[in-house]
């Protein structure tokens, strides 16, 4: 009978953020700016019981707050957050996406004023519509290839 | 305060309000009576790109108001070439004027101003972004030709994709309840955005590539410069160009009391023969920016009191 090995670890102490958009887990990294001398763990293309793929992170002795969940939505929308206190998830929710995101992202439009020398600070809402489409404040047009607007 | 930006910050009332406005003024406008409504009133024009059209008829439209301009047509005359932000010079013009109309190379300009201004900013233009005012002149002159702005049918023809004052026009149609059918060759399409509101709203009639193919229905033939930049390869121009001529021969195939309109300055689009036929209406279109703008100045400036 084969040996079942765990891909990766369990924590004791920390943040799983779960179902995050296949290949996107380097950029919610990114975005939330965690210095890479933290225990962690990594799954790319990881099979999902829903059907499809998705990536997994691991952080450990990190508690995710609300406002950095929200940064994970804006790239990840659908990525679940587990908080992790001794072995167990205490803590279960859905990220949510900001409405408005100001100062994170460089719109897309490299003819936006937003991006010129102007005492300005960048501005996307999101459309109301069901489509996580983010529109510049500014130039009116939708970012393209978010993840990659994310200022560091 | 209200700014002028976008025409998306317009509800349909609002757009009503301002074309009804602009109606009261076309004798003023045609110098027929003479109004001193914006009398001790300053406005700013500030140009950082050229502009013909807009530039002289909102400077016709303060002065028939009675109103005094300043300002400077390109940035060499301006303090930007000394590497002044557009914040401050807004800051600065805002302080010395009662409205400040600001025609800007980057999308977005307007809007940014609008932050740092004390007084109205209306957007004369930023890149390849807004033109509010335009939009307004357009549906005023549609209005004023048809007699409605409702259930008519409205061709957009030429560069859908690049020119943005077509989607706004787009836009604002449909939400005045018009059925839009969009023209334009390979590579110039209107954009998905767009054209998912259209369709969104059930009032997107047909997109194709050839005139022919909806003069027939068309009540306003709406038709815009195709740009010879967008063509890496002159003929290839050439050859779009030639199908997107309007001629006496394509307008005898629409209906008789249907109406050609264009933001101007045209190329070859429309053949000088044009011209002289009843359903020309793109000078009178030119002429309709001076009311529709008295109009909006006349609204920023002078509140709610009537002109």
């Amino acid at each position: 009978m084969p040996k079942k090995f765990m891909k990766v670890e369990r924590i004791e102490h920390g943040t799983v953020i779960d179902h995050i958009l296949p290949g996107m887990a380097f950029d919610v990294l990114r975005v939330l700016g965690l210095s890479n001398d933290r225990g962690m763990s990594i799954l790319i293309n990881s099979h999902s019981k829903k059907g499809g793929k998705k990536d997994i992170l691991k952080i450990e002795d990190v508690e995710l707050s609300g406002e950095e969940a929200s940064r994970v939505a804006l790239i990840s929308p659908q990525a679940t957050i587990n908080i992790i206190v001794e072995g167990k998830v205490v803590k279960k929710f859905y990220a949510e996406a900001p409405k408005v995101v100001r100062g994170i992202l460089t719109c897309s439009n490299p003819n936006c004023i937003s991006r010129q020398k102007e005492p300005v600070i960048s501005e996307f809402r999101l459309s109301s519509d069901e489509g996580h489409r983010y529109v510049c404040a500014y130039c009116e047009r939708d970012i393209i290839d978010l993840a990659k607007r994310v200022r560091s | 305060m209200k700014h002028v930006i976008s025409i998306q910050d317009f509800s349909v009332e609002e757009i009503i309000d301002v074309l009804d406005r602009a109606e009261r003024m076309v004798k003023t406008a045609r110098g027929q009576t003479v109004s001193d409504f914006l009398k001790g009133k300053v406005l700013a024009c500030i140009f950082y790109e050229p502009s013909t059209r807009t530039r002289l008829s909102f400077e016709t439209a303060m002065n028939r108001l009675g109103g005094a301009v300043v300002g400077f047509a390109g940035p060499e005359a301006s303090s930007v070439v000394k590497g002044e932000t557009l914040a401050d010079t807004i800051r600065m013009v805002s302080a010395y004027a009662d409205a400040v109309v600001l025609r800007h190379p980057r999308e977005g300009a307007a809007r940014l101003a609008a932050e740092f201004s004390d007084v109205p900013i209306l957007n004369a233009g930023d890149g390849a972004g807004q033109h509010p005012t335009q939009t307004m002149l357009d549906l005023f002159t549609i209005r004023t030709e048809m007699g409605r702005l409702e259930g008519l049918n409205i061709s957009l023809v030429g560069d859908l994709r690049y020119g943005r004052t077509v989607h706004s026009l787009a836009i604002a149609l449909a939400k005045l309840g018009n059925t839009i059918n969009l023209v334009s060759p390979e590579g110039l399409e209107m954009p998905s955005e767009v054209v998912g509101y259209l369709r969104d709203t059930g009032k997107f009639g047909m997109a194709c590539h050839f005139p022919e193919d909806v003069i027939a229905e068309t009540d306003v033939l709406y038709v815009t410069r195709i740009q010879k930049e967008r063509f890496p390869d002159p003929v290839e121009y050439e050859k779009v160009a030639g199908v997107y001529r309007v001629d006496p021969e394509l307008v005898a195939r629409g209906p008789e009391d249907m109406i050609i309109l264009h933001p101007l300055p045209r190329v070859n689009e429309i053949t000088p023969e044009v011209d002289s036929l009843p359903q020309a209406k793109y000078f009178v279109q030119a002429f309709n920016a001076v009311p529709v703008r008295m109009a909006l100045l006349s609204m920023v400036m002078g509140g709610e009191r009537n002109a």
